[in-house]
């Protein structure tokens, strides 16, 4: 959090020096283009988040290009962690949520999975120690793609009328209910989705994010010799180390809640809802 | 509550809402995922998924013969079973068939045994009856020549040429003859 400290209040800004607490707010979201270039009148900075983007996606070629390079049937080493990952998803999301006709949409959740918790975990890499999908437009690119996927494959499996119809009359209902719930379902399916898809994995690492930013600011600036100050930091110390393996959960927690909802949506568009 | 609405205020005013989705990091973002996805999807899933669908069918394909085997091994058994019940059978019927040979055997022993006996004490009594007859008619004979020489002696005369004497020595004779069969 080193230059997070030094950007919000400088090497000297400590408590009793007449400097008030430097509290993070939205600044430690915000980066700096290091670079910036325009095609077809549109300007691409390329910064931090950019960088960690185009690495994560880096990492991940690269490992399971290792690791699934000459696959045996008896694996070994990497391969062994690898298919970890694969079975993972085919078995605990896929074969859980879609059942029959999954099997094409492991690449796609596998993609998102590993994607997202990459992103996720550079919020407590060092020197990194930023989770890439608390930018925003992250999570709503990824919600996105899932929702112009789903979507689509839902017409495309049950008919135009038949699928909007399955998802906004659900079966065993009484009759006059629909008047309730049919606007309900539909507002939920196709509006709240793929709002709540995305906003659910950003605010999570966002408020993550913010609060370790926070505790580790508080352990600098409260660093004086004094009773307070010591006793102040240390504590504040203690439960940045600990916000950082609790984060280390939500972290993975919230790329499996994101590939599991997108397998639901996927899932919904396969089978009609019973 | 009046100094954070002026801080907000004021960020808003210095620096773009984090809520802000400009569309070059969209642009960016799907690159990304596509980047990821296209490559994976492609290049190295594929491979990973035919290696585990291999290695299932192999493990099925093992299954399916410990089940061949197995179902092999049973018919061998019951095979085996039968066998052995039959030998058994057999082996009963020979030992029956022995011990029913075994008790003939002995049985005709047996009489072959007694017959022989009966026919040893049948030529002993015979020969016994025959050497009695032998002794008999010559000790007859022997008691009658001493009989007829003494009464010679006695009498003083040849009675051998006489009829009369010769016919009552025959008489004696087979007085004596009748004593001893009596």
């Amino acid at each position: 959090m080193a230059f997070s400290v030094l950007a919000s209040g400088g090497p000297n800004c400590k408590i009793f020096s007449g400097c008030g607490f430097p509290a993070p707010g939205a600044e430690i979201f915000q980066f700096d283009a290091i670079l910036s270039f325009s095609i077809g009148g549109l300007t691409f900075n390329v910064s931090k988040v950019t960088f960690l983007l185009l690495l994560a996606v880096v990492v991940i070629i690269g490992f399971f290009g290792y690791a699934f390079r000459k696959p045996k049937l008896v694996p070994r080493g990497a391969q062994n962690v690898g298919e970890l990952g694969y079975l993972f998803i085919r078995d605990g999301i896929v074969k859980e949520t879609i059942g029959k006709g999954g099997e094409k949409f492991v690449p796609f959740l596998f993609s998102f999975f590993f994607l997202v918790w990459i992103l996720n975990f550079w919020g407590i890499v060092p020197g990194a120690q930023l989770p890439v999908t608390s930018i925003f437009a992250i999570p709503v690119t990824f919600a996105i793609i899932v929702y112009v996927t789903w979507v689509p494959l839902g017409i495309y499996k049950q008919g135009f009328v038949g699928f909007f119809k399955n998802i906004m009359f659900p079966p065993g209902v009484p009759k006059g209910m629909y008047i309730l719930l049919t606007p309900i379902e539909l507002i939920s399916n196709f509006l709240v989705r793929p709002f709540t898809h995305a906003v659910r994995l950003f605010a999570n690492m966002f408020a993550g994010h913010l609060l370790l930013a926070t505790f580790s600011i508080a352990a600098f600036y409260l660093l004086t010799f004094s009773v307070i100050g010591i006793i102040g930091s240390a504590a504040s110390f203690t439960l940045a180390v600990m916000l950082t393996a609790f984060e280390a959960f939500i972290q993975a927690l919230q790329a499996y809640i994101f590939t599991l909802l997108a397998a639901v949506y996927i899932g919904s568009a396969l089978h009609a809802e019973h | 509550m009046f100094e954070f609405a002026t801080i907000l205020a004021a960020e808003s005013e210095e620096m773009p809402s984090v809520l802000a989705v400009p569309l070059d990091e969209l642009i960016i973002g799907l690159i990304a995922f596509l980047l990821v996805f296209g490559t994976l999807a492609k290049f190295v899933l594929p491979k990973i998924k035919a290696t585990l669908d291999e290695r299932a069918d192999l493990i099925e394909g093992g299954l399916e013969r410990a089940g061949k085997a197995e179902e092999e091994a049973a018919v061998v058994l019951a095979e085996y079973q039968k066998q052995l019940a039959g030998a058994r059978e057999e082996a009963s019927a020979i030992r029956t068939a022995a011990q029913a040979d075994r008790t003939a055997i002995v049985e005709e022993a047996r009489n072959e045994a007694r017959i022989a006996a009966a026919s040893v004490t049948a030529a002993a009594e015979a020969a016994m009856a025959a050497e009695r007859a032998q002794a008999v008619s010559a000790l007859t004979r022997q008691v009658g020549e001493l009989a007829l020489s003494l009464a010679d002696k006695v009498v003083g005369e040849a009675l051998s040429n006489d009829a009369r004497v010769a016919s009552t020595v025959d008489a004696f004779i087979a007085d004596l003859e009748r004593a001893a069969a009596k």
